[in-house]
């Protein structure tokens, strides 16, 4: 199983590191220099990869550096090794960019919120999460706070049993406050290891449904300090730059503590990580590369920098 | 953010008329920020640089160099062109002569399938066509019961079949259980699945063989990325859609996706989703996207919303005020609560073009108006619809009952009178201001 689960992470992010890899390696062929075309188009290529203007600039930018201080060799390798280290820099994460899921959880339950725009990939992500934690033997309870879209609490239904967790929930239509705060009642009742908090899709701009999400946050501290003891929030791989303004309106709402980022499996590059990462101080810590139940990682800054451009 | 480019055009091209002449040159640099408008926007790189191209000839062959004012006429320019390649307005679902019409759903994960599936249910009930929903997502855990659930609460049955069925099967059975109830339109709606994933793509091509759909929607997220290029090709390519459906279009993205789209595809976008509810489906309208890709702010959905707000009696009646210039801080009472109801204020600004340049580096300061609507609420009736009769007492009275000092009253009884007489000269000068509603946002 374990292998076959890497070998899905690889494939995934090799179909990305193909893309790029034959960009750059058209831009700059074996044995050319680089000259100022060369560079924009370069450019051109890691937006296409969705970092955004800003970001990619700015990686051109040191290319442009090294290029004039005689520092760059020819042809694509040295080119994509200047990228990788780059992006490697930008996304590596500290301590904090860890999701402890195993050992000692710093809380018990463990609360994890789990927030974001419509169909990001939140209730998945929270069924993967909840295996990976019972697979770790791990109590896991599931809070269904999204009470508004139809079907939401069945489909949640499933992803708990296929991971071997308790569900809560309520009536569709019921104050998601209210079940989360019952959630960890519960939990807390059954001596449950980590509550996952699955919330209703919501749009940031939508400021009584950031509203909402406040009011869950409180009700979860009013049981529990320290709880949320992790808000993560799920962002879908294929989005562009609406992301930074979504990192930006979460994190104003619920103090997110980290990222997760789905969809990785697909043609979508991913590559607003980077853009996230330069402009917020907060860690990318799952990634999502598939529709199975095993298909949820830690993020590794080095191997996506590596995916991207390693030859 | 929103009127950064108009702005910068406008920069630029003052600049230029500094020096007295403008070049070529002058026009790569102007369009060298539209390019990184449309990149911000998510236009993928390629098709934002073959658009760029155009425009360009565009510009050349029209002398923008001579006009007077080169920044507008550049922008107009840019913005037609957009509005061109978003297609022209919008184009209405084919029915099929013999009816059930067919209409598949495809797209990815998580783009908003199912709740389209049954906001056209929704729409073509409400037209007298019966329609038939079937749910063909056998994969996403309880997509069957989502649907379902739409289906029941818009009264609009469902065709299902039991766990494990083979969708490209339900699909056939489900057309055949519309020709049989005689519904007048079938909707599939299929799983989300990757474009490279090619089990399921070849899944769609069955489903296309069995059902011989009379529309092919590809239902794609607004917020997407560079990616939506690569994942419409694809699905282009071995569906050959009909049409597209933007969803998520409430959210603030840009939705450069949608010149991508368009521009890869050929194919028109005809709907766009525009919230959770089953009602919010509208049709596409080309020139609201340009602007919004452009980000050159929004006046239609100002205008809209503003409506939304004010109920309709109440702004005519404004109209006729603001036309006959007897307007009095009652007026202006009421409107600064109807404005404050219609959203934050620095949004509702950016909605408005031009609006950008003047606020810039002025923070749009919520307390000022709550000064603004203590000082009114303070005035007696009659000063507030007699502003004439406020002197010192008066207005020492106000200051103290507000909370705020005399210079405060004093300021707004003068921009007060200022915005009567910019009223004045507005009403008689003829024309599209008449339709200007919200002086106040204004
Ligand atoms: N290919 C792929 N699909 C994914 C991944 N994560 C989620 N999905 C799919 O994306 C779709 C939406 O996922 P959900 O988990 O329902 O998303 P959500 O954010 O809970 O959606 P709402 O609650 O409706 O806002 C489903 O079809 C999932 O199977 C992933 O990593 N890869
Ligand atoms: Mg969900």
């Amino acid at each position: 199983m374990l292998s076959k689960f890497f070998d899905k992470v690889k494939e995934g992010l090799s179909r990305t590191r193909a893309a790029m890899t034959e960009t750059i390696a058209a831009i700059v062929p074996i044995g050319t220099r680089l000259d100022d075309d060369a560079i924009d188009d370069i450019e051109a290529a890691l937006i296409g990869a969705d970092m955004g203007l800003e970001t990619s600039t700015e990686i051109v930018d040191e290319l442009r550096k090294r290029l004039r201080s005689e520092q760059l060799e020819d042809g694509p390798a040295g080119v994509m090794r200047v990228l990788e280290e780059q992006v490697a820099a930008m996304v590596a994460l500290g301590e904090e960019g860890v999701l402890p899921l195993e050992g000692v959880l710093p809380g018990k339950p463990y609360v994890v919120l789990i927030v974001g725009v419509n169909g990001a990939g939140k209730t998945t992500t929270a069924g993967k999460l909840a295996k990976r934690y019972t697979d770790a033997g791990k109590k896991v309870v599931i809070a269904a706070c999204d009470t508004f879209r139809a079907a939401a609490i069945p489909q949640l239904e499933i992803w708990a049993e296929r991971a071997g967790a308790d569900i809560v929930r309520a009536q569709h239509g019921a104050d998601p406050a209210a079940v989360a705060f019952d959630a960890l009642e519960a939990a807390k009742a059954r001596g449950a290891d980590v509550l996952l908090v699955d919330t209703a899709g919501r749009l940031h701009n939508k400021v009584n449904l950031m509203e909402e999400l406040k009011k869950i946050r409180r009700s979860l501290a009013k049981h529990d300090l320290g709880a949320p003891h992790e808000t993560l929030l799920v962002l879908d791989g294929t989005s562009g730059q609406n992301a930074l303004i979504q990192a930006r309106e979460f994190n104003q709402a619920t103090e997110l503590t980290g990222f997760a980022l789905t969809k990785l499996d697909g043609t979508a590059k991913g590559g607003i990580v980077v853009a996230l990462r330069r402009e917020m101080d907060l860690p990318v810590k799952l990634i999502g590369v598939g529709e199975g139940v095993d298909d949820l990682q830690p993020f590794d800054g080095a191997a996506f920098a590596k995916a991207l451009f390693a030859e | 953010m929103f009127n950064r480019l108009s702005e910068r055009f406008d920069d630029i091209f003052r600049s230029l008329r500094g020096q007295g002449r403008i070049t070529e040159r002058n026009i790569d640099e102007t369009l060298r920020e539209v390019r990184r408008s449309l990149l911000e926007a998510d236009v993928n790189f390629k098709v934002a640089k073959g658009f760029i191209l155009r425009v360009k000839e565009q510009a050349l062959g029209q002398d923008v160099l001579k006009s007077l004012t080169p920044g507008q006429q550049l922008v107009k320019i840019v913005h037609d062109e957009l509005v061109g390649l978003l297609g022209g307005s919008n184009s209405p679902l084919k029915l099929a002569d013999l009816p059930p019409t067919v209409i598949m759903l495809v797209g990815l994960q998580g783009c908003g399938k199912t709740t389209i599936a049954a906001k056209l249910a929704s729409q073509f009930k409400e037209k007298g066509r019966p329609p038939l929903l079937v749910a063909a997502d056998m994969y996403r855990p309880a997509a069957v019961e989502q649907l379902q659930t739409l289906g029941t609460s818009i009264e609009v049955p469902v065709f299902s079949q039991p766990a494990g069925s083979d969708p490209v099967e339900i699909c056939r059975l489900g057309v055949d259980e519309a020709r049989k109830t005689n519904r007048s339109v079938v909707i599939l709606d299929t799983a989300g699945r990757l474009s490279i994933d090619e089990e399921m793509m070849h899944e769609l091509d069955r489903i296309l063989q069995a059902t011989s759909p009379h529309e092919i929607l590809f239902v794609a997220d607004c917020m997407q990325g560079q990616d939506a290029v690569e994942t419409a090709g694809r699905f282009y390519e071995r569906l050959a859609f009909s049409g597209c459906v933007l969803t998520k279009f409430d959210s603030d993205a840009r939705g450069g996706a949608a010149l991508s789209i368009r521009e890869v595809t050929g194919q028109p976008i005809k709907f766009v989703g525009t919230g959770e509810k089953v009602g919010d489906l509208e049709p596409f309208h080309p020139d609201r996207m340009a602007s919004r890709i452009l980000g050159m702010g929004d006046i239609l959905s100002l205008v809209e919303r503003a409506e939304q707000v004010i109920e309709r009696d109440k702004a005519q009646e404004m109209e006729e005020k603001l036309r006959t210039a007897s307007f009095t801080f009652e007026d202006f009472l009421d409107q600064l609560q109807a404005v404050r109801r219609m959203g934050p204020l620095e949004q509702l600004m950016g909605m408005i073009p031009g609006a950008g340049k003047a606020m810039k580096g002025m923070q749009v300061d919520e307390g000022a108006f709550s000064q603004v609507e203590a000082i009114i609420r303070s005035m007696t009736r009659q000063e507030r619809v007699q502003p004439k009769i406020l002197n010192g007492s008066r207005r020492k009275r106000i200051a103290r009952g507000s909370g705020t000092s005399v210079q405060d009253v004093n300021q707004l009884v003068k921009q007060f009178q200022m915005m009567q007489k910019m009223m004045k000269q507005m009403s008689r000068s003829k024309g599209g201001r008449k339709k200007m509603k919200m002086p106040f946002a204004g």
